[in-house]
């Protein structure tokens, strides 16, 4: 079984650097690391492989300047390879345009399944996964809590807000998953040593096929306008015992219709 | 050597780091005041592969350098955990370099691929209740039994980890007379066999959660191909191990120094006294500045130190240098950070006291300061031997 999974490398979130004031957009020119949110699809898609018996995990990025950091870490988590695709042209694009690179990617590698993770830490489009479904013609699943492989068939448990759905699905498909839903592995010494020589495939629009206009700055379908701070919260009700505080607190909370 | 950023140590800090955060600074607290040894720590390490890091690939380990190892024991301490993290693995990680190096084909395959996986402690025992500093006074004695083995009896004390070790290296003697140099001391891999050994925790100070012991040794039996290397030559084979063990504990020594000045500087950079942070004050905030440059000296010592041995090439003076200044830079910081933290630096919860305790340590053991000065003063600088 082939499974890819995407993963976005991100600037450390404890040391996020800044915006670039004429796109407003992150800068990414620190050092790349794993974004967390991908880490348990790429749990997840170990725990399949091993749960098959054979098979292999291979990893999607889109990253500028073939950055590599955080896929070294997923490939020290026991990836086999990987590939990072890069290009100028690829500077500014929006959530449609990295879904079109990651799907030509992923197609090449003729996957049994694709997983993602609902969001990204840094953008929160969480819209990437479903683009990439439809670009490829695949089914979509979101929101795993939990997939296993029987009989060629997806089986997927899809969190909800009551509970979960079970879904199943026929092969490929594309799933984005839950963050938190698995216990992520550490890298161990000798993954870190093995990762050094895993495969890494480096591709730019060229090689995928794709057209500079319809991605990056070019093809970007949104323009970020301005970024704002968010409002500061504003300060809650305090509500000091007198003897009345749970009556008045049951009246608080029956006011929001919570009980 | 080279500054540039290593993407493997990189991997590595990133990996042990990301570990230890699961055990934070209350996981050692109580520890530390229960006496309890860190099981679930040390666990998770040994299944990373850290703790078999520098054991040889053939043998199942990680084949890594001292470098390596040093860096993965300076981010456990600086984590919080300190010594007592730190030395719950660093026997394991290096104590086993002499059976590396001397020891007969049988004794590295029956244990080494053990170590490699973490599954095998060892201890370490050579100071005696009368021969410390002065190894050579050790009168535990390993008697001939007349069939190829040994009769092992005497007593050790400070034997670290001997409660949950299975094994310890120990230096004995076989031949010569206490006092009298160095030759006649051997070294043996013995089990440390409760029906010959009696072994009783040291209250101590501080790293409470890893004990170190009086052992009792009587009429312990060690067979043949338990003896390392050869017979009157043990001092010998231990001494190849000093200095990667130096440059380790001196890794460690920084790791603390850096744990108690991010809590100094977080405390500073919010207590405020007369209507001001303290940090605002050069009274505080230059020893931190200092403690935070003497820490940084003391690391680049230790990586020279580190890079020589791993490049065999001579690394006495780097060792020890590296060992003591860090020793110096660490208790400074966790001094310097107690104070930061006035009243609350002496209470339990805030961490720091435990640091110091810790930090203290370094300046005794393994090798005390004057006696890294006495080794620098007579072998690298040529002055007289003064003891
Ligand atoms: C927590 C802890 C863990 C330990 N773990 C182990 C272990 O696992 N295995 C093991 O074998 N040992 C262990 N030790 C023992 C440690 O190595 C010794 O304590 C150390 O070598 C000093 O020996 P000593 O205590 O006998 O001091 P002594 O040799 O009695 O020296 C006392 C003091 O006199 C000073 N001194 C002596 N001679 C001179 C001189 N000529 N010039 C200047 N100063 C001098 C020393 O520097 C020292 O400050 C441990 C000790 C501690 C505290």
């Amino acid at each position: 079984m082939k499974v890819v999974v995407c993963v976005k490398q991100i600037p450390d979130p404890a040391d996020p650097g800044a915006l670039d004031p004429e796109t407003n957009t992150l800068k990414r020119d620190t050092k790349l690391i794993l974004d967390e949110s991908d880490s348990y699809g790429v749990e997840m898609a170990l725990q399949l492989v091993d749960a098959a018996g054979d098979g292999e995990v291979h990893l999607v990025s889109m990253a500028a300047n073939n950055e590599v950091g955080g896929l070294r870490t997923a490939l020290a988590m026991g990836a086999s390879s990987a590939t990072i695709v890069s290009d100028d042209a690829l500077g500014g694009s929006d959530a449609l345009g990295t879904s079109k690179v990651l799907a030509a990617a992923i197609a090449r590698q003729e996957p049994d399944l694709v997983l993602a993770g609902t969001e990204s830490s840094d953008g929160y489009t969480g819209v990437v996964p479903e683009q990439v479904a439809e670009l490829m013609g695949l089914p979509s699943v979101t929101f795993a809590k939990s997939i296993s492989i029987e009989g060629g068939e997806a089986k997927i448990q899809r969190q909800t807000e009551a509970g979960y759905d079970d879904v199943e699905c026929p092969l490929p498909v594309v799933v984005s998953v839950t963050a938190g839903v698995v216990e992520p592995r550490y890298p161990s010494f000798k993954g870190i040593m093995a990762a050094k020589s895993k495969p890494v495939d480096e591709l730019d629009l060229d090689a995928l096929g794709i057209d500079a206009a319809q991605v990056g700055w070019a093809g970007a379908g949104q323009e970020i306008v301005a970024v704002d701070e968010a409002p500061a919260r504003e300060a809650g009700e305090v509500i000091e015992d007198d003897g009345d505080a749970h009556e008045r607190i049951v009246a608080f909370l029956d006011d929001l219709k919570i009980l | 050597m080279d500054f540039a950023p290593n993407p493997d140590h990189e991997l590595i800090i990133e990996a042990v780091e990301a570990l230890c955060a699961r055990f934070d600074d209350s996981y050692w607290s109580e520890h530390d005041q229960r006496h309890e040894f860190p099981w679930d720590f040390y666990r998770e390490m040994a299944a990373g592969g850290w703790v078999g890091i520098a054991i040889p690939e053939q043998y199942g380990g990680g084949g890594a350098g001292i470098a390596e190892a040093a860096l993965v024991l300076n981010r456990v301490a600086a984590s919080g955990a300190a010594m007592n993290g730190s030395s719950a693995l660093h026997l394991t990680v290096f104590g086993l370099n002499p059976v590396v190096k001397f020891a007969n084909d049988r004794l590295k395959e029956t244990f080494l691929p053990r170590a490699a996986v973490g599954d095998l402690h060892v201890a370490f025992g050579v100071t005696e209740p009368d021969a410390g500093t002065d190894t050579s006074r050790i009168t535990t004695r390993a008697t001939d039994d007349g069939m190829g083995g040994w009769i092992v009896n005497g007593r050790k004390i400070w034997t670290t980890k001997a409660l949950e070790s299975e094994v310890c290296l120990l230096l004995a003697r076989t031949d010569g007379i206490p006092g009298e140099g160095f030759d006649g001391l051997s070294l043996f891999l013995v089990d440390l066999d409760p029906e010959h050994c009696e072994v009783v925790p040291i209250p101590k100070l501080g790293r409470n959660a890893v004990a170190s012991c009086e052992v009792a040794y009587d009429d312990l039996p060690v067979e043949s191909w338990r003896l390392i290397g050869e017979r009157g030559r043990g001092f010998h084979h231990i001494l190849h191990g000093l200095n990667p063990e130096r440059i380790l504990l001196a890794a460690m020594a920084c790791g603390i120094g850096e744990a108690a000045l991010r809590r100094a500087t977080a405390y500073a950079n919010e207590r405020e006294v007369f209507g001001r942070l303290i940090g605002s004050n050069q009274a505080v905030s230059h020893p931190l500045a200092k403690a935070h440059m003497d820490l940084h000296a003391a690391m680049n010592m230790m990586r020279e130190a580190a890079w020589r041995y791993d490049n065999g090439l001579d690394c006495g003076e780097h060792a020890n240098t590296a060992k003591y200044l860090a020793a110096e830079a660490s208790f400074s910081a966790a001094d310097h950070a107690l104070q930061t933290l006035g009243g609350l630096g002496y209470a339990t919860e805030y961490h720091v006291e435990r640091y110091w305790r810790e930090a203290r340590l370094q300046r005794i053991a393994p090798v005390s300061q004057e006696m890294t000065l006495n080794y620098i003063a007579q072998n690298v600088m040529g002055l007289p031997r003064s003891y």
